[in-house]
């Protein structure tokens, strides 16, 4: 074919081509590992939390006045926001997915300090918890309202019960989730926890945390001075009653502070800013490098056209065809191409050695080279087609014309 | 004979305004997504005290389990515990020396105007505010008798000030704080570290404290804490007296070291310390602490997040594919300019000249990119400060350092890039370029 001609043109302009391939080798480096980057963080924020999302809301109080008695305000202010019309159920909490503040402790199956734990995250919920988060028990029971322990600030004593979540009895029982239930596990070395339910799922407050699926809750009510309350309603019905329990409350007393009242939605979105912030600069700056690299190819292929339209003239006149015309520019950047995203892949593959090591990113996946590659193939033949285009319409008269 | 070089490069550069407009573009999309990413790690890595960051020192002291590091590998804890930031007030050799933690409380103001609000503070010595330079609106810092006293005293931000007492000065007044009333003896003027180093356990671009209290009133009222609080095991006893006296790490602990002999006698003192610990049953990993000054701390606590610094390198990548690009645009544009040269050799004019007049070209063209570039970056650092609200709002300042940066690197690399070509386009055959005329 023309592959011959056009490599001996190329190599009376060796520097301009190579110049090309580099730049399209940088550009599938960045690409491919920004896709590979955005779609590592989209996974992380597609993971349920396991709790009914779309229907609770959490609020911070904070006790201050005098008369603040902690043990008959959470009871008052429960048993009132329970009766309220359109609330599924309520409870007092010490933290919730994804607000990124909470309580861990390790757990054992045996006792003593030399013992292998399990790390977890820990709520403290009371015989509502499970409903008022809206997580799916497995298997065994909820607390009893008799189980429910109220606990001081700096107690170390930990309830006889626990409900733990699918995956933290898996990591447990050497991934035999089932066999958890009824058994017991120790907390602080030798307290032991009898395990009386399975939730499916619910996530620990920290969402860059390794072990995110492993959640344990107690049966206490925490006498903290402040805590939060995490609330359920009926679909439809939380940002009227956000609003409601917020005034509410205030009305009933004024010696507690109540703040951050937000919804489960707004606190995952507070969560994943970080996330969504960095994906969104990822795809600009993809978008640029495609269109900075585009305008490139587009612009150094119609400068070619333009320096060879007497060559091209007379390649016509000697009876060469539009189609051969337009064929011989789209084969040249062809080739070009091919070396840039030969190079590219081996680019691609080191920065994402780079990647692993700093940001702990998993390898990349194969599939992602012969996409990015194919990519870059399809740009560079999409922005020189303008340009040969154009070469196609010079005349051949143009041969007999002296410039 | 420059202005005439000048005039030429104009001249050419309209004469092409496509290809013109394309250089400047790529030049222009490549400072302004560089100059968005290196401004923001530019923040982020920014020396909070330069005038004492060698003299101020975090201390890390290994009380950790004998079986696990802190954290693999073998790092150490980033806080101590109370039992041995107590000992390390008391005796060792510092010139300034403070233990402190993160507290909480609502503020009540008085009469009816202001509703209570809850806000974070800091118990810390009263050497906190000259060894971390803390500027002063009105009063002082309190002194170490007032802390050995359990005084009840405290020193106000600006903010908390203008909220409780309208701005005006409140040293001598009480404060209502926790159900507690203190005695203002400060108010803070703006005071903003960034990163806020000697605190980064929840993160070095929060916002400062509202209020500082005396650190010995933690023990003596058991004030409610936040913050990190870390134990490997739990403690022996019940209650808050036995919180204290547990392994748990909770506090920060900084000393003043100006001088290389202080810092090793320093360093020498917590060793002994933790060998007598030893002997205590305490301290049973391998003897291993360790004193950091400012730049090294912020480089242990990972405050230029490693995110942050990818994609920095990547927009460094894009701003190295928008140079090729112009490279490769300048070196068709001048192999069309060849007869010209050519001409205008053959009638005297010098390489060197020549050299001169395209670099011009390529440096108007950078200049050009540059600015626009700048502004470019500009609106990408509001892009920023929108995204990822405002956790990043102080970050996100050009300051004149980063303009006069942003435009010399601009003008650089387009003559970096127009270096080449030039040198191309200056190198040709008089005779051989005439012929073909």
């Amino acid at each position: 074919m023309e592959i011959k001609p056009i490599l001996s043109a190329l190599s009376r302009n060796k520097t301009g081509a190579l110049l090309i391939a580099l730049q399209i080798a940088l550009t599938m480096t960045i690409i491919v590992n920004s896709v590979f980057m955005i779609q590592q963080r989209q996974g992380q924020m597609e993971r349920e939390s396991g709790i009914d999302e779309k229907n609770t809301f959490l609020f911070s109080y904070m006790g201050f006045a005098d008369d603040f008695n902690e043990k008959t305000r959470i009871v008052e202010d429960l048993d009132y926001i329970r009766k309220m019309p359109g609330i599924v159920a309520a409870v007092q909490t010490n933290s919730a997915p994804l607000t990124g503040g909470g309580w861990s402790m390790g757990l054992a199956r045996e006792t003593g300090p030399d013992a292998d734990g399990v790390g977890t995250a820990i709520y403290f919920v009371d015989e509502q918890g499970v409903d008022a988060f809206g997580v799916k028990l497995l298997a065994g029971r909820n607390f009893t309202a008799d189980e429910i322990i109220w606990r001081e600030r700096t107690s170390n004593d930990w309830p006889g019960q626990g409900v733990v979540t699918k995956a933290l009895a898996s990591d447990l029982f050497d991934g035999d989730w089932q066999a958890a239930l009824g058994k017991t596990v120790y907390i602080n070395e030798t307290q032991p926890i009898n395990i009386i339910g399975i939730v499916e799922k619910m996530q620990a407050p920290w969402n860059g945390w390794r072990g995110v699926e492993r959640t344990l809750l107690v049966p206490n009510r925490t006498l903290f001075g402040g805590g939060r309350i995490m609330v359920r309603t009926e679909p439809g019905e939380r940002d009227r009653l956000m609003k409601e329990v917020e005034e509410q409350l205030f009305a009933n007393y004024k010696g507690r502070l109540i703040r951050n009242v937000r919804s489960m939605e707004e606190i995952r979105t507070e969560s994943y800013q970080a996330h969504n912030g960095m994906n969104t600069i990822l795809k600009v700056l993809i978008v640029c490098l495609t269109v900075v690299t585009a305008l490139g190819i587009i612009g150094l292929a119609s400068f070619s056209v333009n320096r060879r339209k007497k060559q091209i003239g007379t390649r016509r006149a000697l009876g060469a065809r539009k189609k051969d015309i337009l064929r011989y520019f789209m084969l040249e950047n062809f080739l070009i191409t091919s070396v840039g995203v030969v190079v590219g892949a081996a680019m691609t593959i080191g920065l994402n050695m780079v990647l692993v090591d700093m940001l702990n990113l998993p390898k990349i996946d194969w599939y992602y080279i012969p996409a990015g590659m194919l990519l870059l193939w399809f740009i560079g033949q999409l922005a020189v087609f303008g340009p040969a285009k154009k070469a196609c319409q010079i005349s051949p008269a143009l041969a007999t014309r002296s410039v | 004979m420059l202005g005439y070089y000048f005039k030429l490069s104009l001249l050419s550069i309209k004469r092409n305004p496509i290809l013109s407009t394309l250089m400047v573009a790529a030049i222009a999309v490549g400072i302004g997504a560089s100059m968005t990413t290196i401004t923001v790690n530019y923040a982020m890595g920014a020396n909070p005290v330069p005038q004492k960051s060698d003299q101020l020192f975090a201390i890390q002291l290994d009380s950790w389990d004998p079986n696990r590091p802190y954290r693999e590998p073998d790092i150490l804890p980033d806080q101590v515990t109370y039992m041995d930031a107590m000992a390390l007030m008391k005796n060792a050799p510092a010139k300034r020396q403070t233990a402190m933690s993160k507290v909480f409380a609502v503020i009540e103001p008085e009469g009816e105007d202001v509703r209570p609000f809850e806000t974070e503070g800091r118990a810390t010595f009263g050497d906190f505010f000259a060894m971390f330079s803390t500027p002063f609106l009105y009063g002082n810092g309190w002194s170490r008798e007032s802390d050995d006293n359990l005084e009840m005293v405290t020193v106000l931000s600006k903010e908390t000030n203008e909220k409780v007492f309208g701005g005006e000065n409140s040293v001598g007044k009480f404060i209502r704080i926790a159900g507690r009333e203190y005695k203002v003896v400060g108010v803070l003027d703006d005071y903003r570290p960034i990163p806020k180093y000697y605190d980064v356990t929840n993160g070095a671009f929060r916002e400062p404290e509202g209020y500082y209290i005396p650190f010995n009133l933690i023990a003596s009222l058991e004030l409610s804490r936040s913050g990190n609080t870390n134990c490997w095991k739990p403690s022996d006893e019940d209650g808050f007296q036995g919180f204290l006296n547990s392994e748990c790490v909770w506090i920060q602990f900084w000393a003043e070291l100006p001088t290389e002999n202080e810092q090793q006698e320093y360093l020498g003192f917590l060793n002994n310390y933790a060998k007598q610990q030893k002997e205590l049953g305490r301290f049973p990993r391998p003897l291993n602490n360790k004193i950091n000054d400012v730049m090294e701390w912020m480089e242990l606590q990972g405050v230029v997040q490693d995110s942050a610094k990818i994609v920095m390198w990547l927009s460094v990548m894009f701003l190295m594919v928008c140079l090729l690009n112009t490279i490769g645009l300048l070196l068709t544009k001048f192999s069309t300019k060849s007869g010209e040269i050519g001409l205008r050799r053959a009638l005297g004019a010098s390489k060197r000249n020549l050299f001169i007049q395209h670099l011009m070209e390529s440096g108007i063209i950078g200049f050009v990119g540059g600015i626009i570039g700048l502004g470019l970056a500009w609106g990408g650092l509001k892009g920023v400060s929108a995204l990822f609200g405002k956790n990043v709002q102080h970050l996100v300042y050009l300051d004149s350092n980063m303009v006069i940066f942003a435009i010399l690197l601009a003008i650089v690399s387009a003559l970096l890039a127009g270096a080449y070509p030039t040198w191309r386009a200056c190198n040709i055959q008089p005779a051989v370029q005439l012929k073909t005329q």
